[in-house]
């Protein structure tokens, strides 16, 4: 199997949703003549012309607003935003008409977009530029979530994405474009809502999403050479949230840690302790614990950033408080 | 060895209690039992009781200091000897201490009850204050404060596993009980591991209906003090001796009287109104089935009581039975250990006596007199056979039991008996 980068990944299921489909186009800054900011819209310029593949101005709500009214008449607009920091100044748009329009026109209107582009920390972005930003957005009704962490759930969600008709958020990873995995050829679609049990243990369920997945698999690895074997749930879907495949883990191995890299308050690792605690109450044997980014701005400085950002160190300690063993 | 005495928690709520009084000074010889200070506690003022002989070595909370509950307030030791302070000052923080029980000073039980007690639960403590009634937890092993600390999944696993998570130790921060120290427990032989539900269930008290003060008081004027009534019946034994063979063969150790421990245990959920004590005009209804069994020692005789019978084993039953029994004789058993529940088992069988009846141990409301084993002829489908055959003999408290209802009970405790495999399930 051809082992390929995430925006090689994006890349492709990007240009056979196109081919498959006329009514999808992309657009967004630099995506068109540049080739995207991350180089994940290569070649769709020269590929599909530029009806297209839409460079925009810099002005998010903007094209954000363009992108849902085309979805209302009927396309399949992907909106690339070039971080969702940037997206912020699209809110207004995204929460405001993108997911409420089904329901307030009483399912007479439709509004299948996509809304995509990196999410999280960069590395020396500073403030402004590493916000984890997923929890804004599966707070509101009417919007789905979607957040993968291999280049393969990267593929086949973006496609499953692109045919959804609702209006989807889409959260990709700077860090993570040149990560590469197997892709398998030919056709991938991946159900959305669907999580993936990465690894499989009996002393605990780790549970995480996007690119803290990579963390969470360097912890578990760690803890193996200790004899501890984990659950590693990657959600890739937070909404629709795969309720099930958490509490049957979690039901299995009567422990969860919960990695996010955004921060801890208000986060989604709080809604899925909610779902713990009130669904496999008598389940646990010890209290959830949740490994976030620290509740401080990132610094520019490397030093700050790192030591508010999670570890593999950090993954293992709360494992092994869950499991009341003595931090060596 | 000098020994710590807690501060214990006089009442559900209390957090902490203010020293009021020291009633024996340093270097007072105390027996068990005997008032050793008074204090003040957010209910009311109550006074804490030692729980063993010995003399006050040293006092560590003065008057009108306020001490938390489980932390150290005075040693307890033999004459002269000398206490490590600096060992037992960093335990401050207690750790869990046996949960003491408060008992009203007024009696709530106006029975002529020799040794004691209400079936309140044991007690560390008197009422100073005016005769409320404490409901308290009983048993020994929940920590200060009386709450339990152990995992969602602890608890259920113990309920499940019949562990009692009061004799489990928790290993988890202050002391939780979490799922390995139930597997521990559920790994170790009887009677370490004790089947009984996680959660006792507390009794409740009921008012006396007014047909049924009249029958008390008409009972007690014809009968005064307990106004007994008796019930007899034959019960054919084969089944459970066979049952015993078998966990003999299984090298399980079960007795006779195991069997007839857990039936009259299981029969108390069956026939409720019998699980009950005359507790001066109220009674006090129990949702657990705690059975005494009356034991000989040297100058007399003490009942130990099997708690929670009805979810034991019989094995279980009978490796509790054979320690507690064991300790009786040694004179080593704790009060807690010989009060409560509503039923004693007194057999005399293996003297050979075939039938007598007993008195009935206040503020229980019933015994049953069990006598020998033994080969009777009997009529089986009008012909005469040998069988094996017991009588047991109900006496009940005619104030609180009449005698249909100890009928029912009795039928009960037979019909168990006499098809053993319904005490197994």
């Amino acid at each position: 199997m051809a082992e390929i980068a995430w925006r090689e990944a994006l890349n492709q299921a990007l240009a056979e949703e196109m081919e498959r489909d006329a009514n999808v186009f992309l657009m967004g800054e630099e995506v068109a003549r540049y080739d995207g900011a991350y180089k994940v819209s290569q070649g769709l310029l020269a590929k599909f012309g530029s009806a297209r593949v839409v460079d925009t101005p810099i002005s998010e709500l903007g094209f954000a607003g363009l992108g849902v009214g085309a979805a209302l008449v009927g396309l399949r607009p992907v909106i690339e935003m070039m971080t969702w920091n940037f997206a912020v100044l699209a809110m207004d748009q995204i929460v405001h008409n993108a997911a409420k329009v089904r329901q307030m026109s009483g399912g007479q209107l439709r509004c299948p977009i996509v809304f995509r582009g990196p999410n999280g920390a960069g590395g020396r972005l500073a403030a402004q530029h590493s916000q984890s930003l997923e929890a804004n957005y599966a707070h509101f009704p009417g919007l789905k979530v979607v957040a993968p962490s291999t280049p393969a759930d990267a593929k086949g969600l973006l496609k499953a994405s692109i045919r959804d008709d609702n209006p989807i958020v889409f959260l990709e990873a700077e860090l993570l474009y040149g990560v590469k995995g197997e892709v398998p050829p030919g056709e991938l679609l991946l159900p959305l809502g669907q999580a993936s049990l990465k690894r499989e243990g009996s002393d605990c369920t780790l549970i995480t999403w996007s690119r803290m997945y990579y963390h969470a698999e360097e912890a578990a690895r760690q803890l193996e050479a200790e004899g501890i074997h984990v659950d590693l749930l990657d959600l890739r879907t937070l909404k629709p949230l795969d309720e099930a495949a958490i509490l049957t883990s979690v039901r299995k191995t009567n422990r969860a840690v919960i990695v996010e890299e955004g921060w801890s308050f208000c986060g989604v690792g709080a809604q899925l302790v909610d779902l713990i605690q009130s669904q496999a109450f008598d389940d646990l044997d010890a209290p959830v614990q949740r490994v976030t980014g620290l509740d401080v701005n990132r610094s520019y400085a490397a030093v700050l950033e790192h030591a508010a950002e999670v570890n593999p160190a950090r993954i293992v300690a709360a494992v092994k408080q869950v499991l009341y063993r003595e931090e060596g | 060895m000098a020994t710590e005495i807690q501060l214990p928690a006089l009442s559900p709520t209390m957090k902490e209690g203010k020293l009021l009084k020291w009633l024996k000074k340093e270097g007072d010889a105390v027996s068990s039992g005997d008032a050793i200070a008074e204090v003040e506690t957010d209910k009311s003022n109550l006074e804490v009781e030692a729980y063993d002989d010995g003399v006050l070595l040293k006092i560590l909370v003065p008057e009108g200091e306020v001490a938390q509950v489980g932390a150290p307030i005075a040693y307890l030791g033999q004459k002269g000897e000398k206490v490590d302070l600096a060992a037992a000052a960093p335990k401050q923080a207690a750790a869990p201490t046996p949960l003491p029980v408060a008992k009203p000073t007024a009696p709530v039980a106006p029975a002529p009850a020799p040794r004691a007690a209400p079936a309140a639960p044991p007690s560390a403590v008197r009422s100073a204050a005016a005769a409320q009634v404490v409901q308290l937890h009983r048993e020994g092993a929940a920590p200060a404060g009386g709450r339990l600390r152990a995992s969602p999944l602890a608890k259920r696993m113990a309920q499940q596993a019949g562990v009692d998570l009061g004799a489990v130790q928790g290993s988890g921060p202050q002391g939780r009980i979490v799922k390995r120290d139930v597997q521990a427990a559920m790994s170790e032989p009887s009677p370490a591991r004790r089947s009984s539900p996680a959660v006792r269930a507390e009794p409740e008290v009921l008012a006396l209906s007014s047909m049924r003060k009249v029958i008390a008081q008409r009972m007690a004027e014809v009968k005064p003090g307990v106004p007994h009534f008796y019930l007899s019946v034959d019960v054919d034994m084969e089944a459970v001796l066979a049952l015993r063979e078998e966990a003999k063969a299984a090298e399980v150790k079960v007795s006779v009287n195991d069997f007839i421990v857990k039936a009259a245990a299981v029969a108390l959920h069956k026939v409720p109104k019998v699980n009950v004590s005359l507790q001066g005009d109220r009674v006090l209804q129990f949702h657990t089935a705690d059975v005494g069994i009356a034991v000989a020692i040297e100058d007399g005789l003490i009942t130990p009581v099997i708690r929670d019978a009805d979810f034991k084993s019989l094995g279980a039953i009978g490796a509790e039975a054979r320690e507690l029994a064991e300790r009786a004789r040694r004179k080593a058993l704790k009060p807690e250990e010989y009060t409560g529940g509503s039923v004693t088992v007194s057999n005399l069988g293996m003297y050979g006596v075939d039938a007598f009846i007993a008195v009935i141990n206040p503020p229980q409301a019933s015994i049953l007199a069990v006598g020998a084993v033994a080969d009777r002829v009997v009529a089986r489908d009008g012909h005469p056979v040998v069988r094996k055959t017991m009588t047991v003999t109900f006496s009940g408290d005619h104030r609180v039991v009449d005698g249909a209802l100890g009928a029912l009970y009795l039928q009960e405790v037979k019909a168990l008996l006499e098809h053993p495999v319904r005490l197994l399930l």
